[in-house]
């Protein structure tokens, strides 16, 4: 007799469990301003990334179409998977000095893994990490950018 | 030829792959199952799918480029690994990092270790066919993935810690936020319970399944809740504290049943020490600076180093050799993962194949903390 009590009331025990389980369930289910998934993309217009969140590597140039880079090379050595590629070139000053400036920064997204030690380990804070995320392009050879833009310079004053 | 009795079934062993693309060996894990019938007689598993290399990728980076790979690692105990190699080379070099970075590198392992718990609790109420918690438990981890990106950049691949310090100070809003988050999941924890813990199919799925004995836990060097469901008492924040542990008091997990049940009830206490271990903290963290100043090009003293943590699956180490050079002549990790899987087969012996998939989840295994 006693094995057929305790087996009902494992029965209505088992059923008052899974009462409990639905209770959660349903008090969402009725609750639909407790929902948090991001309605993207239809929200891509608002959404806003964290100031810093590590995007891609951007270099930024001022209305001048200057920037703060000299082209000493800190970013390509500290980078661990080869994504920065720097060509220099020479160039013959007034006073007849020669002086070593870029002349292209290449970028390669592809490789790059968004550790951070470029941007942390350059002298003159020259690139800084851009907040975008959609990175997804047609052909990979569009993910290798040259950072400095065509025509730039240095600006006055950023120390060597 | 003789005939067989006719009221004798004859059966026999057979052998059956499962992986290295089931949905419940959690990536790329392969197991060689000697079935007979539905009863799991042997587990072998074939690991490698998902090997990168990274011991040796590490031989060729120098000391600062190393802890951003080792996040690729276990991913979801991120920072614990960047940690491990951080407090390496800082105790090599004996470079003294502030009581600030001490401070925050502990709410972040802290906090990494709740996102990782609340990962497994998701999974392993999915493997025993509760779908519903996965959606409940993602919720609450994108709370403190939002934390992380904040104050790092990055949600699952931090790169927080740096030899000598932290990449960035936190951020204005962190404490702010790490206290909502705690006042939030204060109040969701106990929904966990209400909806896995006591329901009648998962306990009548993880009950007195896969009891794994307390010697058998120490002689397979199972570690981090798996080993102390077991009564094998192996907190590494308890016994060889390191960064902000020795400031903080909590209780180490233990159960000793040694089951599947266990394992899942050692985790959700361990969730609410963590929690009780970032309150102690959030509020104290000392001013100062983030970062110690190292010399351009880091090298290790000659010789051999060794250091270990606390992940969120368990003893997590690092052992470096050094030649004095700017990389490690050689770069070993002792990973939990690794140890906990060598345990499968004997946890497994003669249970069903659907209690493997309860004992598997329970163990929380990483496959690329495996691989490496």
């Amino acid at each position: 007799m006693s094995a057929i009590w305790k087996y009902i009331s494992d029965v209505l025990k088992g059923i008052w469990t899974l009462i409990q389980g639905m209770r959660i369930t349903g008090y969402y289910f009725f609750r639909p301003r407790l929902i948090v998934t991001q309605q993207y993309p239809e929200n891509r217009r608002t959404l806003e990334m964290f100031e810093r969140f590590r995007g891609e590597v951007t270099m930024p140039h001022n209305e001048n179409n200057e920037h703060r880079c000299t082209g000493c090379g800190i970013c390509e050595i500290s980078c661990p998977n080869g994504s920065i590629e720097i060509i220099t070139a020479t160039v013959l000053l007034p006073d007849g000095k020669k002086k070593r400036i870029i002349d292209k920064h290449i970028y390669h997204l592809g490789m790059c893994s968004l550790c951070n030690l470029c941007v942390k380990n350059c002298p003159s804070d020259a690139i800084v990490m851009a907040q975008t995320f959609e990175h997804a392009v047609w052909d990979r050879t569009q993910l290798t950018k040259v950072l400095n833009r065509p025509g730039s310079k240095i600006m006055e004053g950023v120390k060597e | 030829m003789q005939e067989a009795e006719p009221d004798r079934i004859e059966t026999q062993e057979y052998l059956v792959n499962m992986g290295p693309q089931h949905p419940s060996t959690h990536g790329v894990l392969r197991l060689l199952l000697k079935l007979e019938g539905e009863i799991v007689h042997h587990v072998d598993p074939h690991i490698g799918y998902i090997h990168s290399g990274i011991e040796k990728m590490c031989e060729s980076l120098t000391y600062p480029q190393i802890p951003y790979l080792t996040d690729r690692m276990d991913y979801l105990s991120a920072h614990m690994n960047e940690e491990v190699v951080c407090l390496c080379i800082e105790n090599a070099l004996g470079v003294e990092v502030p009581d600030r970075v001490k401070y925050i590198r502990t709410i972040f392992s802290e906090l990494q270790r709740l996102a990782s718990h609340q990962l497994w609790w998701c999974v392993m109420g999915m493997d025993l066919g509760a779908l519903t918690t996965f959606f409940y438990g993602l919720r609450d981890r994108e709370k403190i993935l939002d934390i992380f990106e904040e104050t790092c950049g990055a949600r699952l691949t931090l790169h927080y810690s740096i030899p000598g310090g932290l990449m960035f100070d936190i951020h204005p809003n962190f404490q702010k936020r790490v206290h909502d988050f705690l006042n939030y999941f204060r109040k969701k924890l106990p929904e966990y319970d209400q909806l896995l813990t006591g329901n009648v199919i998962f306990q009548e799925r993880t009950r007195g399944i896969g009891i794994f004995p307390k010697e058998a836990v120490i002689n397979y060097g199972v570690t981090g809740p798996s080993g102390r469901a077991s009564g094998f008492s192996c907190d590494v924040r308890k016994h060889l504290p390191y960064s902000a542990y020795p400031f903080v008091s909590f209780q180490e997990a233990l159960d000793d049943r040694g089951d599947t049940l266990a394992r899942y009830q050692v985790r959700i206490k361990e969730m609410w020490e963590s929690m009780s271990i970032i309150e102690q903290l959030i509020d104290n963290i000392p001013e100062g600076d983030v970062q110690v100043k190292m010399k351009g090009v880091v090298k290790l003293p000659e010789g051999e180093y060794f250091q270990r943590v606390e992940s969120a699956r368990g003893d997590f180490g690092v052992f470096i050799i050094s030649d004095g050079k700017k990389s490690p002549y050689r770069l070993k990790f002792r990973s939990p993962g690794f140890s906990n899987l060598s345990a499968l087969h004997a946890m497994s012996k003669g249970w069903k194949i659907a209690d493997l998939v309860a004992i598997m989840s329970s163990l929380d295994l990483v496959i690329p903390d495996i691989d490496r």
